[in-house]
């Protein structure tokens, strides 16, 4: 996961600073402004410059147009990884939303069995990608995995070797890694609505359903619309575990964006495509990431909280 | 792009943990070790004055010989010693090359040859050779011949042949064949009779960690030598027009198509890496009857498998005919050799240094024996009477036949051919073996990066 490409600056979120003191605040934000220029903006203008040369990143850097950006734009390659990105970014946030906003009230609850599930469940976050990836790999082959050990004929698959099952695999261990972080976005959410509303719901008769619907939903609406913005922003670079688990196959039918930048880039010695390749995933990151604040509405920084 | 045989042993590691998360996220944690000539603090700073540097894969038991060799060089020489850097594979290929790239490449740069090679001759990063190997032809004519191919490029010499020769073979397991009362097939019909043989019998005919795709372009390899003779891939390797387009290669093409309908290799093969050995595994539990792997498998499969290999029940062979193919039965394909060349961007010292390891030390008696002791087999002509009787001594004999006998040794393709032609390839091929291009769209797309 990344943090989500925020407009350099911050202008936004001075504006939401009362007028006084604005000004006064505003060096709060240059370590973080200095770090992002060195480190986020300087490097993309560096990829954006390299994506119109010609580079095996072992001679000379030449110049050479825009023949990196005629190569990848007329590559069915590329079409294909965007739509696969696209499945991947949608199927994850399909599944892991529902989970995680249940796992999130579940978890918000004050029982102390709830408190022990809750750290049961935080191990996943604990491990790296590429861990999960190389276990999950094992437990899936077809002749020493978990299917033929436990002799439970029904997960004998060729799991990472059909492309819709590879694709399943892939949103399937995605979820299962990142599920617990978003319970933990949702469950600070929900422990933020006021108790007061509750008892008024239960005093006016409502059953949990109907408090789950009217009252936890609504006042979750921010906590959606970021944990959403975490999600999508992070399954668009998703590299690691996908690189590990399926390397993109079979064939090309795990292949996101990331994978083929890095594809292009590192194993077939293309600098200059790799690099169109990742200005176009910055594009959609910036885009994917705008479109998500406009859905939030304009007062999206604002809170519903009483008092707040 | 693909690992080679070192790199494949990297994972042997992984695949002896049952916690192989825990294995995986040691390994990631354990930077290169530095070491310092003569057993000195670590320095690797580049080409100092009077030292030579080296980076090479720390994988045992290949890493011993390696330093054992520095460490008799260095012993031998105190004013001229070779410092050296020890790394993972898969981070040495990371940063070797950016280490070329940026000038800062050690002086020794060890490597797989062939594309790879090409690559850095064309940035002029490496030292031509050819004179120094004019002036001890004594040195070179001890090599065998077929490991100078992927050492050379337009022909001039950029790298010197060192270490240990692996071809690939064919494994069988001689249980599973008394068991079906078959017989090692020799030429291409008798391994489709086999596979519906076995099929019958319930037992997968071959084994595949196809997910790793280097892994079914050695079926291809053979194929097109098989069918086509040598010259279907130098066609290719030379750049020439559509050259995958030769009718040979077409017809291996949709033979290896063929074999992939008749179920010839075992159910789920896609899901399955070499990189675990779960294809290895597969032949020495019984329950694949055959493989065609690198020889590097053989080691692994005598560590790994039980009393498989030292029972006598692991069968190898020749990759076998293809009734009216052009190619020789005898011509292999594998890794002919490693590969040592000369930064270009070295001190004139450091690279006197460099050389004189070559001639005393890389190829020498001592190291070529301790390679022999390891069970691997060196390039140097004569040492098969350095095998004596061991329980390795037949195998190591088989290599070494095979490797000196073979009219052609054909470099793996992905390290043959520029990195960026071999990720093409190697992206068909995982679509060929998947059903999901036509031999003749294989050929169509792959003449588009002929030459690149």
């Amino acid at each position: 996961m990344t943090v989500p490409p925020i407009a350099p600056g911050g202008k936004a979120s001075l504006t939401a600073v009362p007028g006084g003191q604005g000004r006064g605040l505003a060096w709060l934000a240059l370590p973080a402004l200095l770090l992002f220029v060195a480190f986020g903006v300087i490097p993309l203008i560096g990829v954006f410059a390299l994506s119109f040369t010609t580079w095996d990143g072992l001679g000379e850097i030449r110049l050479s147009g825009f023949d990196s950006w005629r190569a990848v734009l007329t590559d069915p390659g590329l079409p294909h990884a965007l739509w696969v990105t696209f499945l991947v970014i949608a199927l994850s946030w399909a599944v892991q939303t529902p989970a995680s906003i249940l796992l999130g009230t579940f978890l918000a609850g004050s029982q102390r069995y709830r408190a022990v599930i809750a750290v049961v469940y935080f191990i996943p976050l604990l491990l790296s990608s590429a861990a999960i990836a190389i276990t999950y790999k094992a437990l899936l082959d077809p002749n020493f995995g978990l299917g033929a050990g436990l002799g439970i004929p029904i997960l004998v698959q060729d799991w990472l070797g059909e492309p819709a099952l590879a694709m399943g695999v892939v949103i399937f261990v995605v979820s299962w890694q990142f599920i617990p972080f978003h319970s933990l976005i949702y469950q600070g959410g929900v422990r933020q609505i006021p108790r007061s509303m509750y008892e008024a719901a239960e005093i006016d008769g409502a059953g949990r359903v109907r408090m789950f619907f009217n009252i936890t939903l609504p006042q979750l609406k921010y906590t959606i619309i970021t944990s959403s913005t975490l999600m999508v922003v992070g399954s668009l670079v998703f590299f690691d575990l996908i690189f590990v688990l399926t390397a993109g196959g079979p064939g090309d039918a795990t292949r996101v964006l990331a994978l083929e930048m890095y594809k292009r880039g590192f194993q077939a010695n293309l600098m200059g495509p790799a690099s169109a390749i990742a200005v176009i995933l910055v594009l959609v990151g910036l885009g994917l990431a705008l479109l998500l604040r406009r859905l939030g509405g304009r007062d999206a920084t604002h809170s519903q909280l009483e008092g707040a | 792009m693909e690992p080679r045989s070192t790199s494949r042993r990297t994972f042997l590691s992984l695949s002896m943990g049952l916690p192989l998360g825990a294995a995986l996220a040691a390994c990631g944690g354990s930077g290169p070790t530095q070491t310092g000539a003569g057993g000195g603090p670590g320095t690797s700073t580049g080409s100092a004055a009077g030292k030579a540097t080296y980076w090479y894969l720390s994988v045992e038991p290949n890493e011993g010989v390696r330093r054992r060799a520095v460490e008799r060089f260095n012993k031998a020489n105190p004013s001229s010693t070779i410092a050296t850097t020890t790394m993972q594979n898969d981070a040495f290929k990371t940063k070797i090359k950016t280490a070329i790239g940026a000038g800062e490449a050690p002086t020794i740069i060890w490597g797989w040859g062939g594309g790879g090679l090409r690559s850095y001759v064309q940035a002029g990063q490496v030292d031509d050779l050819t004179s120094w190997f004019d002036q001890n032809a004594a040195y070179k004519d001890r090599l065998f011949p077929s490991s100078f191919g992927a050492a050379t490029v337009d022909g001039k010499i950029y790298a010197v042949p060192v270490e240990a020769v692996t071809p690939i073979v064919f494994f069988y397991n001689k249980k599973l064949f008394d068991k079906v009362g078959a017989q090692p097939p020799q030429e291409w019909g008798d391994i489709m009779d086999l596979v519906k043989k076995f099929n019958a019998a319930g037992i997968a005919p071959l084994s595949l960690g196809g997910q790793s795709r280097w892994t079914n372009m050695m079926w291809l390899e053979f194929l097109f030598d098989r069918i086509g003779g040598p010259e279907v891939f130098q066609a290719i390797y030379d750049g020439e027009k559509d050259a995958w387009n030769n009718p040979a290669a077409i017809d291996a093409l949709t033979k290896i198509q063929d074999l992939i309908k008749a179920n010839g290799f075992v159910k789920g093969f896609s899901s399955i890496t070499a990189d675990s050995n779960a294809d290895q595994a597969l032949l020495y539990t019984g329950k694949a009857a055959m493989m065609l792997h690198g020889g590097w498998t053989y080691g692994s499969m005598n560590t790994d498998g039980g009393d498989f290999v030292s029972g006598g029940n692991l069968g190898y062979m020749n990759f076998p005919a293809v009734q009216g193919g052009k190619g020789d039965p005898g011509n292999t394909v594998g890794n002919p050799a490693q590969y040592m060349s000369i930064s270009s961007k070295a001190t004139p010292e450091a690279k006197d240094i460099a050389k004189k390891f070559f001639l005393e030390e890389m190829n020498s008696e001592p190291q070529s024996k301790d390679w022999v002791s390891i069970t691997q087999v060196p390039i140097v002509k004569g040492i098969d009477a350095e095998f004596g009787s061991s329980e390795q001594g037949p195998w190591q004999k088989f290599v070494y036949d095979t490797a000196s006998n073979a009219k052609s040794f054909q470099q793996s393709w992905d390290q043959a051919l520029s990195p960026t032609a071999a990720e093409v390839l190697l992206d068909n091929i995982a679509k060929l073996f998947q059903m999901s291009v036509s031999p003749q769209q294989f050929a169509t797309n792959l003449n588009e990066v002929i030459g690149k």
